[in-house]
């Protein structure tokens, strides 16, 4: 009796086992082959660019829809970064009597992290999701079907642009926020916390760099590149009607953001490691 | 299952020579009864068996007794065309046989699930079959690259079930879209000339010309999208479940406009796909049966009308005997046949 008892717990053990880790390896499975995927039109976007014809039409269009239509979205939040990320470094710096350095700390984190990294959720929620939600659509209205039957290449029509603009609009839009959030941080400073203008300027001039704007730039590129692509890439494979398309924006935006913090870290240590075997042999 | 035939059509519709031809999926032989004439192109069961299987692809077409070869003869040839989506086990197309006349109107029909849509998409060169052979014009499509396939489809002009036309562009930009981006030579107020016309062509009234697909009524994108499929003035014009969903107004328009387009546009092809047997009647030269991903019957729509084959027979008692019967003090039915 102990030992029937005994044998079913044990298939039972073995069945959960089995599912448990059968559900592990299908979801590693799943991950690979969507990345995969992801990897084989990021590829066929790319080299769509370069086939002819070039489309420069459609480039400044959606640089117009991804970086002009952007730029208040950005300076609103740009400013506000500025001001509540100087507020919380001066109550810290006023406890060990720095607040002159108030300005270039801000500097450097708005210049290297939090410039690129928010210009980058921010244009990926608002553009990355209207990419996705805009090609989920043309795909089940079979609008994209129209393009191939027409002998048009809907990756290189509709996809390249895209990316070219993200890539190209992400740096612009970037610099707007490094501005316009040092200017919220220097209206804080001088006017509220009562530094001095000339000691301001003079710490930060003196720790900031150019190459920390160029590192914010390089970075906010490389997150407008890998959000065309992700949010492209989920809108061009719907399947379904407006289900289909809502799950394709809602993952395209979330992939995005979750890759753009990703990316930050390894992007971060990869232009360090740069700067090492610069400074090793240059 | 037991398939029929008859024979495929020569250009002169009064030359045309019926024969009923049975063949077994089993037995590929046929039973031809001519009426005492001899056949004037390769039998009908040599088709359905896809003809001979050491013929390669790439072979000079036969020429037939008129002195046309097959490419002259047809828009489409598929042979044994077979396709699975999972490797082998299951088939959604099982070995088809059919030649889509140059010339004529063919209307492709068959309940929902026998591979209409997926023959379709190898007609336009979208999928490519697992096994077979498809021609265009003579040309073998599954060989091709996909440059020479995207060239290809430049001689194919399509209206879509919904249309799909480009939201973001007006009636006249949708139909400049082809000419944009294959005749780019061509200044903007000739490509402009040419939209306006094709869209003339199609009857849809210039006051609507300017609109957005959005602000414009079923019927009108309809039209819309016909002259964008017109545009490059295509050889093959392919029109995919046009009247699923129209009221029979609209339907009866549709039906009329593949009719006119066609009589406007001589020796252009035209393939329809649909399960609105009763349009198939109205404007056929020629139906195909799917049916399990083969061609269950191919003929005129006389030969559906007399056909033995159950499956036929319910299928043209459901959609066409009741309609096409006129009630009593009716006038008979009009056909809207092409004219050649």
């Amino acid at each position: 009796m102990m030992r029937l008892a005994y044998m079913r717990t044990r298939a039972k053990f073995n069945e959960g086992f089995d599912q448990f880790f059968g559900s592990i390896l299908s979801s590693i499975a799943g991950f690979i082959t969507a990345t995969g995927e992801l990897v084989r039109f990021g590829w066929l976007a790319c080299r769509s660019i370069f086939n002819s014809p070039f489309r420069r039409a459609e480039i400044i269009s959606h640089m117009e829809f991804v970086g002009n239509k952007s730029v208040i979205i950005i300076c609103l939040s740009g400013v506000f970064t500025g001001l509540a990320l100087s507020y919380q470094i001066y109550l810290g710096f006023k406890l060990v009597n720095m607040t002159a350095l108030v300005g270039p700390t801000v500097g450097l984190g708005v210049l290297r992290e939090l410039g690129p990294v928010l210009t980058g959720l921010i244009v990926s929620a608002r553009a990355g999701g209207a990419m996705a939600a805009r090609l989920g659509t043309m795909r089940v209205t079979e609008q994209i079907d129209a393009l191939e039957v027409m002998g048009v290449d809907p990756v290189q029509y509709l996809v390249s642009p895209r990316i070219v603009a993200a890539t190209i609009s992400m740096p612009l839009l970037c610099a707007v926020f490094d501005f316009v959030a040092m200017l919220g941080c220097w209206l804080i400073c001088i006017g509220l916390f009562g530094i001095d203008q000339a000691a301001f300027w003079s710490r930060t001039s003196t720790y900031l760099q150019p190459y920390h704007l160029y590192e914010g730039l390089f970075k906010s590129a490389m997150f407008g590149f890998f959000f065309g692509i992700i949010c492209t890439e989920r809108g061009y494979h719907t399947k379904g009607g407006a289900e289909g398309v809502g799950n394709a924006t809602n993952e395209g935006v979330v992939t995005s953001m979750v890759m753009i913090i990703i990316m930050d870290f390894f992007i971060t240590n990869l232009i360090n490691v740069f700067y090492k075997i610069q400074q090793l042999y240059l | 299952m037991t398939d029929e035939t008859s024979d495929q059509p020569s250009d002169q519709k009064t030359d045309q020579t019926k024969k009923e031809i049975a063949v077994t999926s089993d037995d590929v032989s046929a039973e031809v009864s001519a009426d005492g004439a001899a056949p004037a192109e390769a039998p009908a069961a040599a088709r359905l068996s896809g003809g001979d299987p050491d013929r390669k692809a790439d072979e000079p077409d036969e020429t037939s007794a008129d002195g046309k070869s097959s490419a002259q003869k047809y828009a489409i040839e598929m042979t044994d065309v077979k396709k699975s989506f999972d490797g082998g086990k299951e088939f959604v197309l099982n070995g088809i046989n059919l030649q889509i006349p140059k010339g004529q109107i063919t209307v492709i029909i068959g309940y929902s699930g026998t591979g209409k849509s997926v023959l379709l998409k190898h007609i336009l060169g979208l999928l490519m079959p697992t096994s077979g052979s498809i021609k265009v014009s003579g040309r073998e499509m599954t060989t091709m690259t996909e440059d020479q396939l995207t060239k290809m489809r430049q001689h194919y002009g399509m209206l879509f079930q919904y249309a799909a036309l480009f939201d973001d562009m007006n009636a006249i930009e949708n139909v400049m879209f082809p000419l944009r981006e294959h005749r780019r030579k061509l200044k903007k107020s000739e490509m402009l000339a040419i939209a306006k016309e094709r869209l003339n062509d199609s009857g849809l009234d210039p006051k609507h010309f300017n609109k957005l697909p959005s602000e414009m009524s079923g019927g009108m994108r309809k039209r819309v999208g016909l002259a964008r499929a017109l545009a490059l003035d295509p050889e093959i014009l392919v029109y995919d479940e046009p009247t699923t969903g129209l009221d029979p107004v609209l339907t009866e328009m549709v039906d009329n406009l593949i009719v006119s387009t066609h009589n406007l546009r001589k020796g252009s092809t035209s393939i329809v796909v649909s399960h609105d047997l009763y349009a198939a009647f109205r404007i056929a030269d020629h139906i195909a049966m799917l049916d399990s991903g083969k061609v269950l019957l191919w003929g005129t729509p006389d030969d559906f009308l007399h056909s033995e084959i159950d499956l036929v027979k319910r299928f043209v008692a459901k959609g066409v005997r009741k309609e096409l019967t006129p009630k009593e003090g009716e006038a008979e039915l009009p056909p809207l046949k092409s004219t050649e």
